[in-house]
């Protein structure tokens, strides 16, 4: 082979055009992030306005807001009615979901397609249908707004993100573990305990996480289902037109830096887990 | 990636071989017995009893929200051809149409970045595009309304290169609302769309490279195609919502803004006009539903082949 | 027959008549056959022959529809997979992903509720020579040390009988036959009845006593894999297990021991014992000659010494010759329109046949074999990978 006394380098409008290539798509991802970031940011530095009652214009920096988050009148006692719901609804969803989730991964039977039907569709409606629809329900049998039908209809919508969540993972076990550990001497019940509910377990954790995000954030299904009681979207919604006070910048920023450290976290865990 | 992707998946009927059979053919049943009649009691009713509701008329010289079960098909009639319900069922789709489109060219690219050009940083970014869920619906859109009123930071910008004039702004208008179901619902159409671009063998696009596909042919012909399950399913996810939402136009709006879901909202809880608000839903519901079915089926066969 | 304690069964494992339906399709027919005890058994035949499934029926992971599974006394064809002294390597190991590896080996045992079970699990690592690893997850292994976990997780329970579904499939070639050594030395030094599934003919002839080839739901041929290699019973085996070169031809006449066979290229002796069972040798009758590649010496037709009383030859063009090293291949086209293969050894690099030369192909009668002309003369040819 012949060998050149210096390498010659590449054009620099071929250096030119591959540096871009190279990178034009990651810096389109640092401003589409800019993009889907900024309002959070907003938020954010709003928490620490010194508003008084309407937080739409920068007036000064204060820490007041966070030292004394229940300072404005209504903004704690919705959170708590948001986490309440949030709570009951998780239970209960996560549980029926995944029941739903085994029986059709698990089992062949008639009906099947329908079921699959019916787990579709409420994820496949506008949610002012499916608020409208249950307020038509409930005015028809004058059950009274509140709580509880807040809570029933939470469920309702919670219950198909379970049934795809967890099946996802469901779908993704390999049936031979079950297998082996029926052939290692396991009754089904043992093979289900030790193999199955272990391996299945992350799953059900991320749709508990997704319903309760789902219930907490809800607002539009609640807006048309809970009468006089306050859920803390509704709250911000309903005093969007007076002005929000600070304060409930501090809790969504209070939630979302604690939303972001829990799925930090369990992705850490989750490669530690792998590497040792 | 859960939500996203996993719809995707039941959109695609799953296929499992190799299931372990199971004797007492009733287990099954019981198992989802419970959450089925949940489905049943608070999804299927309701739809039933809005269905009911919208054949309803007014009891004679009763008061307002006072009605009596009757099946007056007329209300159908009556509020299609009335211009203040129209008019904003059209403006919906109009509105998420264009969102979807935007949702789709912005969000793309950006699962294409995640999929290819993110290294060991992928879990991160994904964490990242979830992340503005962490904050609340409604005080996302409203950090919106200060980021595009006359004082802030885009209308500042729009005005120096001249695009807006000195007493124009952009909220409250028709582009205020589109751009914030844009942004609301972009995670919908980026994680789909990532989840199964991740599933592209990076190789399948050099292989086309190497016979003789240009980098965008080759993008067209063979990345593209692939990654339509995703595509679908992001704008489903992205569509869906879209079309029924009102806070985007309630809050980022004027009243020439509104859309369907704030006529529905209006006339149920402040006019107390339930068969109206009930055949709007319905309406609205069997729009979509049409929708979703056609565009399934046509780019089900169309391009996926 | 005295109801015998199944979970504690020994003895030689019997498959009697056992069939399996699925729906249309009958993925094993009638099949019946013994294994004796503390024997290396190999089942092997193409995918979709039925030997996956027979071996999940032994497992007890399907039930069969006709027909009964014994080990020595004991009925254990409806038994759960839990309760027989049954345990399986599966094909990707189906280690608990969750568990260590001392975990998964120790499983068996504290189902059973056996107390010392870290003696058994670390004399177990001990035999697969992986001691060093017990405290890791099975996805921070390799693939071979997987394997070996797999199979120190079912040893480990002393079952009577031991199945491997395709255990190597998913190693590389080198490490394949590392492992096949290794199981044949520890099915060796432990003693347990090994059923080893596979469609990889030379890893069933390495490690088997006996080798049962299966085809489409029956068994077509039973035995020592030196009886299958040089006296296939049917042109599936004869194809399958190593290569072959058939032609048909017909019976022209016996004599004494022998049967002379008949076709365009000319008669041929076999002695009668090469003749399949499934032959009658009456003049007339459509059989197969058989011949293995190597088997054949091949020379310049000018070179070529006159043909012995008691050989077989044919004569034809080469219309391919590749080096390979250790042999050279050659396809001979024979006057008559056979294509035969023949592998000569490179004793002399400077004896070489090139393409288009004419030559003298001969064999011993004793290294043919005559089959059915009824079989498919490529049954079992391309699956022969």
């Amino acid at each position: 082979m012949s060998q050149a006394t210096a390498a010659p380098k590449a054009p620099l409008t071929h250096r030119l055009r591959t540096w871009v290539g190279d990178n034009a798509l990651r810096i389109y991802a640092v401003i589409a992030f800019v993009y889907l970031l900024l309002p959070v940011a907003y938020t954010f530095a709003f928490s620490f306005n010194d508003a008084g009652r309407t937080n739409i214009v920068w007036n000064s920096f204060t820490w007041d807001n966070w030292l004394n988050p229940c300072g404005a009148p209504e903004v704690c006692p919705s959170v708590v009615n948001s986490l309440v719901v949030g709570l009951i609804v998780t239970v209960v969803s996560t549980i029926l979901g995944t029941l739903i989730a085994f029986s059709l991964v698990r089992y062949r039977f008639r009906g099947r397609s329908t079921t699959n039907l019916l787990i579709f569709l409420p994820m496949a409606t506008p949610e002012v249908v499916l608020g409208s629809s249950l307020l038509a329900l409930f005015l028809n049998l004058f059950v009274p707004l509140g709580f509880t039908t807040v809570v029933l209809a939470h469920i309702m919508f919670c219950i198909s993100f379970v049934v795809v969540t967890v099946k996802a993972r469901l779908a993704s076990l390999d049936p031979r573990l079950e297998q082996a550990a029926m052939d290692l001497y396991a009754s089904e019940r043992e093979a289900f305990r030790r193999i199955t509910l272990p391996l299945v377990a992350p799953g059900i954790a991320a749709a508990g996480l997704l319903a309760f995000s789902l219930s907490f954030d809800d607002f539009i299904i609640t807006n048309f289902n809970s009468g006089q009681f306050t859920t803390f979207p509704k709250f911000v919604y309903v005093s969007a037109t007076r002005g929000i006070p600070p304060q409930a910048n501090v809790i969504a920023s209070a939630m979302f830096f604690i939303a972001l450290a829990i799925v930090l976290i369990s992705q850490f865990a989750g490669r530690r887990r792998k590497e040792v | 990636m859960s939500i996203a992707a996993a719809i995707g998946d039941t959109l695609q009927e799953e296929h499992q071989p190799n299931e372990p059979k199971r004797k007492g053919k009733w287990v099954p049943y019981l198992l989802m017995l419970p959450g089925m009649l949940w489905l049943a009691i608070f999804f299927v009713v309701p739809i039933v009893s809005l269905f009911l509701t919208s054949l309803q008329t007014p009891v004679p010289g009763g008061q307002v929200g006072e009605f009596q079960q009757t099946f007056n098909f007329a209300n159908y009639w009556d509020t299609l051809s009335d211009s203040t319900y129209y008019i904003p069922l059209f403006r919906s789709f109009v509105y998420s149409g264009i969102a979807t489109l935007l949702a789709l060219a912005i969000g793309y690219p950006l699962a294409y970045a995640i999929a290819f050009k993110s290294g060991k940083f992928r879990n991160l970014l994904l964490v990242l595009v979830i992340a503005p869920f962490f904050v609340s619906f409604i005080l996302r859109t409203i950090a919106w309304r200060q980021i595009l009123a006359d004082e802030g930071p885009v209308v500042a910008v729009l005005r120096s290169v001249g695009l807006v004039g000195e007493t124009a702004g952009v909220y409250p208008s028709a582009v205020a609302v589109i751009a914030g179901i844009t942004y609301n619902f972009l995670p919908f159409m980026t994680l789909p769309i990532y989840a199964s671009l991740e599933r592209v063998d990076p190789r399948l696009i050099e292989a086309s490279g190497d016979l003789y596909a240009k980098p965008f042919t080759g993008f067209r012909k063979v990345t593209w195609p692939l990654s339509m399950p995703g595509v679908v399913a992001g704008t489903l996810l992205t569509f869906i919502p879209a079309a029924g939402d009102y806070v985007n136009a309630a809050l980022l709006g004027r009243p020439s803004n509104t859309m369907i879901g704030n006529r529905i909202e209006y006339t149920f809880l402040s006019v107390n006009d339930y068969p109206t608000a009930a055949v709007l839903s319905f309406i609205l519901m069997a729009c979509i539903l049409t929708m979703v079915l056609v565009y399934i089926r046509r780019v089900g066969t169309e391009d996926l082949v | 027959m005295a109801k015998a304690d199944i979970t504690q069964a020994e003895g030689d494992l019997f498959l009697e008549n056992i069939t399996k339906q699925f729906g249309d399709f009958r993925a094993v027919n009638d099949l019946s056959l013994q294994v004796p005890q503390g024997s290396f058994f190999a089942l092997l035949g193409p995918s979709g022959c039925g030997k996956t499934t027979t071996l999940r029926m032994v497992a007890g992971l399907e039930d069969p529809t006709a027909g009964r599974i014994r080990i020595g006394d004991a009925d254990i064809t409806y038994a759960k997979p839990y309760n027989r002294p049954v345990n399986t390597v599966f094909q990707n190991y189906a280690l608990f992903p969750h568990m260590d590896i001392f975990e998964n080996v120790a499983f068996g045992l504290k189902r059973r509720g056996i107390k010392d079970a870290k003696q058994q699990v670390d004399e177990a690592l001990d035999l697969i020579q992986l001691s060093q690893v017990a405290k890791r997850k099975p996805l921070q292994l390799s693939g071979g040390q997987q394997q070996r976990v797999a199979l120190a997780r079912a040893i480990v329970n002393r079952p009577s009988v031991l199945l491997l579904d395709e255990p190597l499939g998913a190693l590389d070639l080198k490490l394949r036959r590392q492992m096949q050594l290794e199981l044949k030395r520890i099915q060796t030094e432990v003693g347990l009845t090994f059923i080893h599934v596979t469609h990889d003919q030379e890893e069933a002839m390495t490690m088997a006593d006996t080798v049962a080839v299966m085809n489409e739901g029956i068994i077509e041929q039973m035995g020592p894999p030196t009886e299958l290699y040089e006296s296939p019973r049917t042109a599936f085996v004869a194809n399958f297990l190593g290569q072959s070169n058939l032609f048909p031809a017909k019976v022209a006449e016996t004599s004494g021991d022998d049967v002379i066979l008949e076709d365009s290229d000319g008669r041929f002796v076999m002695p009668k014992a090469r003749v399949s069972d499934r032959v009658v040798t009456d003049p007339g009758t459509e059989v197969l000659v058989g011949v293995r590649p190597e088997k054949i010496s091949i020379a310049r037709l000018e070179d070529a010494a006159p043909p012995p009383a008691d050989g077989n030859f044919v004569d034809g063009r080469v219309t391919s010759a590749s080096f390979l090293g250790v042999s050279t291949q050659y396809e001979v086209t024979t006057h008559g329109g056979d294509t035969i293969n023949v592998f000569a050894q490179n004793l002399d690099v400077h004896n070489l046949v090139p393409q288009g030369e004419d030559v003298r192909l001969s064999w011993l009668p004793i290294h043919g074999f005559v089959l059915s002309g009824h079989d498919d003369i490529n049954a079992g040819v391309e699956k022969n990978v």
